[in-house]
């Protein structure tokens, strides 16, 4: 793995198989009594969170606290920024502190490469513009692989707004390395021209034939902010033609799991029986969050100045 | 300067006498912790089959468990050697009971110390013994094991290696005096 986890695109499967088993002992960490160990005490994590993100600034800070690093979180509202003080300066001031990783979430793609070329520690992309969020991806695919058996081959729908979606994005540049038939559906006016053949995904007009068969159904949520681009003609519309619901969850495979990135909205993108179903993995993803974010931070935190010394 | 030649193999302990060693060391154990409540917990990976093979020969029902110490190595910020975490299953109560426990080889001390603060954050067991298959001396901590089924001084450069099908070997210029 390279010391940055920016969009997926330099780790190989086997770096992905790799972070997903790291994140199962960290799962069983999570899960006992004790749910802390001393694995990066002494290391500092800054998250640096440019856009609102409850879920997963906790899940990240709580991933570093479980790790024994010191975590702190710089969020816009309380920061400089607000100042006028540019990134440059903001990731300058942050170096002079001697953080060990720094997670960004920021609404400009590329936000984090740009830390990652100007900073000597390591960059997590916590969420990117419109362009990738590599830890969802991980966890999804951690929750995938827990509840089906499997990651390789599998059909996976992708439901929704994926033109504005970096948690879609991710998750087809991760599943498509598993060699996954990958399906993204949703109205015209978001889904981009060109994204089934980027992305190398195929590209559906209507959810029925879209969940013909799959494994896993992602419901993306509707960001309400949308509406005002006249992208969508209401939320109702929506509800009524892509909403995911039982009927038209029938369409996937008898024991399909259902995927949400949260936070969802009821009654559009996802019917209140399927989000609170049996085949709902939304809390599991949740769970999933924090152990694939340990597993990150250690396998990033852990390599830096790596001088590897076996100790039998 | 050395040549390039395979590496020096010799065994140290012999898949025939692996059992044997085996068996005295549970009767150590037994007769150690005679009637106490015990558990044998095996260090990821090479003590996970001993600490199996151990239990059989206890010749009474004792829980076996298993933890990978990964997490709680002192030298994380010198990178990681080997990135593979093993699974960790401690799946029975430790509280006040006697646990053993065991690795393959026996060298800095440092494998066992992170264990047994692996353990303690799962319980608190009444006492925490170490049964090591070979005790290969280069100690960097003040650690003995209680129950050794061999002793060997092993140059630093060589490896152990323990295989339960192949015995205990050593790998590298083991007895062999260095000319340079």
């Amino acid at each position: 793995m390279s010391e940055h986890l920016l969009d997926l695109k330099e780790q190989g499967r086997d770096d992905i198989v790799e972070l997903l088993d790291t994140a199962e002992a960290f799962f069983e960490v999570s899960r006992r009594p004790m749910r802390k160990v001393p694995t990066l005490r002494g290391k500092t994590i800054v998250n640096l969170f440019y856009e609102n993100s409850t879920r997963t600034r906790t899940s990240f800070e709580l991933a570093g606290k479980r790790l024994s690093a010191d975590t702190v979180n710089m969020s816009v509202a309380s920061s400089s920024v607000k100042k006028g003080e540019s990134l440059y300066d903001t990731c300058k001031t942050l170096e002079a502190m001697h953080p060990d990783v720094v997670v960004i979430r920021h609404s400009a793609s590329g936000a984090p490469h740009y830390l990652a070329r100007h900073m000597r520690c390591s960059i997590v992309n916590a969420g990117d513009g419109m362009h990738a969020h590599p830890t969802q991806a991980l966890l999804d695919a951690f929750t995938i692989r827990r509840s089906v058996g499997r990651l390789e081959g599998l059909t996976v729908a992708i439901c929704g707004d994926i033109a504005h979606s970096r948690v879609a994005r991710s998750a087809c540049r991760l599943l498509r390395k598993f060699d996954c038939d990958v399906r993204v559906v949703g109205p015209r006016t978001l889904i981009p021209e060109h994204f089934a053949a980027a992305f190398d995904v195929k590209h559906f007009d209507a959810m029925e034939p879209a969940l013909e068969g799959a494994d896993v159904v992602m419901a993306l949520r509707i960001q309400r902010e949308r509406l005002g681009e006249a992208l969508l003609p209401s939320l109702r519309e929506y509800a009524r033609t892509f909403g995911l619901d039982a009927r038209r969850l029938a369409f996937a495979k008898d024991d399909a799991i259902v995927l949400h990135p949260g936070p969802m909205n009821r009654g559009v993108e996802i019917s209140p029986d399927v989000a609170d179903g049996p085949r709902s993995r939304v809390l599991d993803q949740v769970e999933a969050g924090v152990a694939v974010r340990m597993a990150v931070l250690y396998r990033l935190a852990a390599q830096r100045r790596g001088v590897p010394e076996p100790a039998p | 300067m050395a040549l390039d030649t395979p590496p020096l193999v010799s065994e140290l302990v012999s898949p025939e006498d692996l059992t044997r060693v085996l068996r005295r060391m549970a009767s150590s154990i037994d007769e150690a912790i005679a009637g106490e409540d015990v558990a044998l917990v095996g260090i990821q990976r090479g003590g996970a089959p001993l600490a199996r093979r151990l239990a059989e020969l206890l010749g009474r029902t004792v829980d076996v468990g298993f933890v990978d110490i990964a997490f709680y190595r002192d030298d994380v910020s010198k990178g990681l050697p080997d990135p593979r975490v093993g699974p960790t299953s401690i799946d029975f109560e430790l509280e006040g009971r006697h646990v053993i426990l065991v690795d393959d080889v026996l060298q800095t001390g440092r494998t066992v110390r992170a264990a047994i603060e692996a353990l303690s954050d799962y319980g608190r067991p009444k006492r925490i013994w170490f049964a090591a298959l070979v005790d290969r001396g280069g100690r960097e901590l003040p650690i003995a094991a209680d129950f050794i089924g061999r002793t060997i001084d092993v140059p630093a450069g060589a490896r152990v290696v323990v295989d339960p099908e192949r015995g205990a070997l050593i790998e590298g210029a083991a007895q062999t005096e260095s000319a340079g």
